[in-house]
C-alpha cells in the first residue's frame, strides 16, 4: 500500500537552516546536510530545501549544497526558493535534486510551468502555493507571504495541474506557525479537485494534527519544519503514533 | 569488475552515480560503446519521457547496442519502461527487450497520478535476495508495466503491476533503488553481486 508521507522542511540561508516563525524571525537550526543525514536516518520519507537566500552570492552557496545533500541521502528531495526559468531548474536536477518547486515565479508567468514540465516531467515539478483566508475566500500569497494576489487557491491549483505539474504544496499562511494543526477543510477540497497528490504544510503541533491531516484531510504527504527540528516530534515516535492509527506509513 | 552507467539524456544519472559511490563501488559514467559492450555489469538508468528519450538512444545508436548487451543490465524505471516492446507514453516503440506494453495509471478515487511515494514491494523472488518481502522502495511514475511471466517482484496501485522483472541477462525495477534508503541499497548490492 502506498504509504503517507512525512516531509522534513529546511529553509537555508547562505548555507545554514533557518525557519520562519509566521514567515518573519528566523532561528538558526543548524547544519543543513547533517540534519538532512538525521532525518534519512530517522525514517523521514522526502526532505524540502527552501533557499531563501537574498543575494546571488547565496543563491550559489546554495546549488553547491544541493550537490553535498544528494551526496550524503539515499531519500529523495525536493529544492526550491527563486527559480524562475528552466535555466535555474537544469543545474539543480543536475545536481542530484529529485524535485523542483516553484512559487512566485509560476504566479508571474504560468507557463513557466508547461515549459518545465516539458523539459524535465510533470513528476520533478511541485507548485507550492502560499494561501491565507480572507472571510470564505483563500487568497494566494507570493514572495514568503509578503505578496498578495488575485489568484485564488482551488482555481490555481487546478491550473497548475493542467499545466503539467506532478504534485501540489499548500502552504495555510493562517495556519502556519501557529501549531494548531492543519487546514483541514481546504486539503479536503484540494483532494477532491486534483488527481496528483497533495503535501499539506502549516500548522503541525501534535502527532494528532499529522493523523488529522491524513485521515480528515486526505493529504497524500505532510510537511513540517520546526516541531522537527527542534524535536518536539520525533520522527521514529510519530510513525510508530500513525500506524497505530491504522494510517500506512514506512516504518 | 567493470561497472558502467549509462550516459545519456536520464533525469537521475547524479543520483545513481552518488548512491553507487556511497556503496564504494568503482562506476564509469559512458556512452561510448566499445566501454559498455566490455563492461562486467551496466546500469540503464532513466527519469523522462519516453519518446524523446527513445529518440537520443537511436541518434546515438545505443538502442541496439542496448539490445545486444549479453552482461547483466540493470534498468532503473524509465529504463525499465524503455526495456518493453511499446509505450503508451507519446506512442513509443521501445526496446522490445520485455515483450510488454507500458501503459499509464488511471486516476481514481483515493489514487492520484503520478503513483508516487513509498510503496511495498510483494512476492519478491529472483535476484534481491537480501530484500525482505514487503520492503518498501520509492516510486515516482506515470506508466507501468502489467504483470506478466517476467515480473520478478510485484507492487499494488490501483491493481498489481511490476515493480521488477528479469530476463536473461536483463534485470529491472520500476522503482528507484538510488533513493529508495537501505533497501535501496541493497537491492543495488544484489544486481553488482550477480
Amino acid at each position: 500500500m502506498l504509504t503517507k508521507r512525512i516531509i522534513p522542511c529546511l529553509d537555508i540561508k547562505d548555507g545554514r537552516t533557518v525557519k520562519g516563525v509566521n514567515f518573519v524571525n528566523l532561528r538558526d537550526a543548524g547544519d543543513p546536510v547533517a540534519l538532512a543525514s538525521a532525518y534519512a536516518d530517522q525514517g523521514a520519507d522526502e526532505l524540502v530545501f527552501l533557499d531563501i537566500s537574498a543575494t546571488q552570492e547565496q543563491r550559489k552557496t546554495f546549488a553547491h549544497l544541493v550537490k553535498e545533500i544528494a551526496r550524503h541521502i539515499n531519500i529523495p528531495f525536493t529544492v526550491g526558493g527563486g527559480i524562475s526559468s528552466v535555466a535555474d531548474v537544469a543545474p539543480l536536477l543536475e545536481a542530484g535534486a529529485d524535485k523542483v518547486s516553484v512559487n512566485s515565479s509560476a504566479v508571474r508567468n504560468p507557463t513557466l510551468i508547461d515549459d518545465l514540465a516539458k523539459a524535465f516531467g510533470s513528476q520533478c515539478i511541485v507548485l507550492a502555493i502560499d494561501a491565507r483566508k480572507f472571510h470564505n475566500t483563500w487568497i494566494v500569497h507570493t514572495h514568503g507571504g509578503k505578496n498578495l494576489t488575485e489568484k485564488k487557491l482551488f482555481a490555481w491549483a487546478k491550473e497548475g495541474q493542467e499545466r503539467g505539474v506532478g504534485e501540489i504544496l499548500f502552504t495555510s499562511m493562517n495556519h502556519d506557525g501557529t501549531k494548531n494543526g492543519f487546514a483541514i477543510d481546504p486539503l479536503v477540497k484540494l483532494h477532491e479537485l486534483l488527481t496528483i497528490p497533495v503535501i499539506a504544510s502549516g500548522g503541525a503541533g501534535s502527532m494528532g494534527h499529522f493523523a488529522d491531516v491524513f485521515t480528515l484531510g486526505k493529504a497524500d504527504a505532510a510537511l513540517a519544519a520546526s516541531v522537527f527540528h527542534f524535536g518536539e516530534i520525533r520522527i521514529p515516535d510519530l510513525k510508530t503514533f500513525l500506524k497505530n492509527h491504522a494510517i500506512p506509513v514506512r516504518l | 569488475m567493470k561497472t558502467i552507467l549509462l550516459k545519456y539524456n536520464a533525469g537521475n544519472i547524479q543520483s545513481v552515480s552518488y548512491a553507487l559511490a556511497r556503496l564504494g563501488v568503482a562506476f564509469e559514467i559512458t556512452d561510448d560503446i566499445e566501454n559498455i559492450q566490455s563492461a562486467d555489469k551496466v546500469i540503464f538508468p532513466g527519469v523522462g519521457e519516453a519518446s524523446t528519450t527513445m529518440a537520443y538512444l537511436k541518434e546515438k545508436k545505443l538502442d541496439s547496442v542496448i539490445r545486444e548487451l549479453k552482461q547483466p543490465v540493470l534498468g532503473i524505471c524509465l529504463g525499465m519502461q524503455l526495456m518493453c516492446r511499446y509505450s503508451e507514453e507519446n506512442n513509443t516503440p521501445c526496446l522490445g527487450i520485455f515483450d510488454e506494453t507500458v501503459k499509464r495509471f488511471e486516476a481514481a478515487k483515493d489514487y492520484k497520478v503520478p503513483h508516487m511515494g513509498w510503496n511495498q514491494l510483494i512476492s519478491t523472488d529472483g535476484w534481491f535476495k537480501s530484500v525482505p518481502e514487503r520492503s518498501y522502495v520509492y516510486f515516482v511514475h506515470s506508466y507501468y508495466v502489467p504483470v506478466n511471466k517476467f515480473t520478478t517482484a510485484l507492487c499494488e496501485y490501483t491493481i498489481p503491476f511490476s515493480a521488477a522483472m528479469k530476463k536473461g541477462n536483463f534485470y529491472a525495477v520500476q522503482f528507484h533503488p538510488e533513493k529508495s534508503a537501505q533497501a535501496g541499497e541493497n537491492i543495488l548490492k544484489s544486481f553488482l553481486s550477480l
